[in-house]
């Protein structure tokens, strides 16, 4: 493989990433938030700080991102409760405005010029920046992000957050607390965003605040929609595409958010659970060629004796 | 046996008195409640399962003010309830939307994270419960595909899931069947005999005078009357409630 495509498949591992933390909140608990961008930076910075300003190694500077960023976003999760639907899209939006000026005018985070110089991440003596052992790195976070989504999906917590997706108050008649949920839902969304922060980082070598912006988070969460909300392999495929495109077509590159505003509106038109969703044309499609078993039957009105 | 106690309570709505001053106790009964359309049923049923706070006044469960308990804890102190327009998780199977019932008691517990929900332990608890409330046959079904007479025994048996002492069942029988309103009539029957309370918002006044062993009526927000089926029926006041003034 040539380096170009390596480095173009190692954004594409980290957008992924981006996608499948997004997918906890908004696919799985129902919580749109237009502020992921935030948590990628806030995991980007919290790695270049502890490298650059503590001189510590790749591997504490990648945890402590993704502690720092699972904490803070717990805490930005908190006004959350209060508001509900297009209000928390507005709450969510502003979280992004507030963390990208903080990088930007605090002097501790580098300010505009943003933090370079990152150290290339050393294991066992062997340094690398790039290149194949980063492909893998990367595509092991993927893995390891798809296999908590995948847990989660599978436990009572996931249960619950579908719940409150569905009816905050019928899930309450149950015994979920949706304020709980929605707090957990921040808080591992935010953790794993934070780790996809601190590989971007280490990979790049420096940082700086307009990578983070607004419209970055337009562009996560379009990656979720595009390929399916709520689904395991939704988000994967939509950021792949989305992300993977724009690259090898390049005279697509200057017009990327036009693009994704069309894919976005047009989704929404014709296939609102997105490309791969599961009552989406594409999904049956494959369904049907692939012979798996069917979605849960529809039963018929006429039933009552 | 759990007593529920409802002390006094009042609810006002801006400038509507949605209840004013109610007060009874009940146990180990089937209760009604009926009245007419905006009597406050609804709204009393709101109070005691938390989702109202009351203007004035206090509602106890088994010795205990639920004054400062938020709806998901109240259910975890065994109150369950249903809700009047039936709230069934859409997207998700009748079989799921037992499960989420029956995780009560794990929701606030780290173990939520690292336990599944589908397990032979959890789904057999929930296949039980689907016999019970003759549900079996739509286990896998999406439960917003289900007809309304359906995802009304969803709803009671999402709340029977939480293993409820007792149960609030806001106008069950509405849009049912008469054959599907006597066995409704006689699943409620069973669940009593099983040890469970219940209070049944009832609009259909032979439903609750066949069902219940004991009657408050509501009217205007005030409690008018309370007592048997048959001193209820024959209520002066009930009857100009219900009939108007002769």
């Amino acid at each position: 493989m040539s380096g170009y495509v390596i480095s173009v498949a190692i954004f594409v591992g980290i957008w992924v990433t981006l996608a499948l933390s997004l997918n906890i909140l908004t696919g799985y608990a129902g919580q749109v938030s237009l502020g992921h961008a935030a948590f990628f930076g806030i995991g980007a910075y919290a790695s270049a700080v502890m490298a650059v300003r503590y001189g510590q190694p790749f591997w504490v500077d990648f945890i402590a991102a993704i502690i720092i960023t699972g904490v803070v976003g717990t805490i930005l999760g908190l006004p959350s409760l209060r508001v509900r639907h297009d209000f928390l899209v507005l709450a969510t939006m502003g979280i992004n405005f507030v963390v990208v000026a903080l990088f930007k005018y605090v002097d501790f985070f580098g300010g505009a010029m943003g933090l370079v110089n990152i150290p290339a991440p050393s294991f066992f003596g062997a340094t690398f920046r790039g290149g194949t052992p980063y492909l893998i790195l990367v595509w092991l976070y993927v893995l390891f992000v798809w296999a908590v989504s995948w847990y989660i999906s599978k436990s009572w917590v996931g249960l619950a957050f579908n719940a409150i997706r569905l009816d905050e108050d019928a899930a309450a008649a149950v015994g979920i607390g949706a304020a709980r949920f929605k707090i957990y839902a921040f808080g591992i969304s935010a953790a794993l965003a934070g780790g996809a922060g601190s590989l971007y980082a280490h990979f790049i070598g420096s940082v700086f605040p307009d990578t983070f912006v607004f419209v970055e988070s337009i562009a996560i969460l379009s990656m979720v929609v595009f390929g399916g909300m709520g689904t395991l392999r939704g988000p994967i495929v939509g950021a792949i595409i989305l992300k993977a495109a724009p690259e090898f077509l390049r005279f697509v590159q200057d017009y990327r958010f036009t693009i994704y505003g069309a894919l976005l509106v047009l989704m929404m038109l014709f296939q609102p659970m997105g490309l791969l969703g599961d009552d989406s044309w594409l999904w049956q499609q494959l369904k049907r060629w692939f012979g798996r078993k069917s979605a849960p039957p529809k039963v018929s009105e006429e039933v009552t004796p | 046996m759990r007593k529920l106690i409802v002390q006094h309570v009042s609810k006002q709505f801006g400038g509507l008195r949605a209840l004013n001053d109610v007060s009874f106790e009940t146990e180990n009964e089937i209760l009604g409640l009926i009245g007419p359309n905006g009597a406050g049923k609804t709204t009393l049923f709101n109070v005691i399962s938390g989702f109202l706070k009351p203007t004035a006044g206090e509602v106890h469960y088994n010795g205990q003010s639920l004054h400062r308990y938020r709806p998901h804890r109240i259910v975890a102190l065994g109150l369950a309830r249903t809700f009047q327009i039936v709230k069934p998780f859409g997207d998700l199977t009748v079989l799921d939307n037992v499960l989420s019932g029956y995780g009560m008691p794990l929701y606030r517990r780290p173990k939520a994270f690292f336990r599944r929900y589908h397990t032979p332990v959890t789904e057999r608890a929930a296949d039980e419960i689907l016999a019970l409330t003759d549900l079996t046959e739509y286990r896998d079904a999406l439960a917003e595909s289900l007809p309304i007479g359906v995802q009304r025994r969803l709803e009671i048996a999402r709340a029977l899931a939480t293993q409820p002492d007792f149960l609030l069942l806001d106008e069950p029988a509405a849009g049912l069947t008469a054959h599907e309103a006597e066995s409704l009539a006689e699943l409620i029957r069973t669940l009593h005999a099983r040890g469970k309370s219940i209070i049944v918002i009832e609009h259909n006044m032979a439903f609750a005078m066949n069902l219940c062993q004991r009657i408050l009526v509501l009217a205007q927000g005030e409690l008018i009357a309370q007592g048997a089926p048959a001193d209820i029926q024959s209520n002066e006041q009930v009857i100009n409630v219900y009939l108007g003034k002769r």
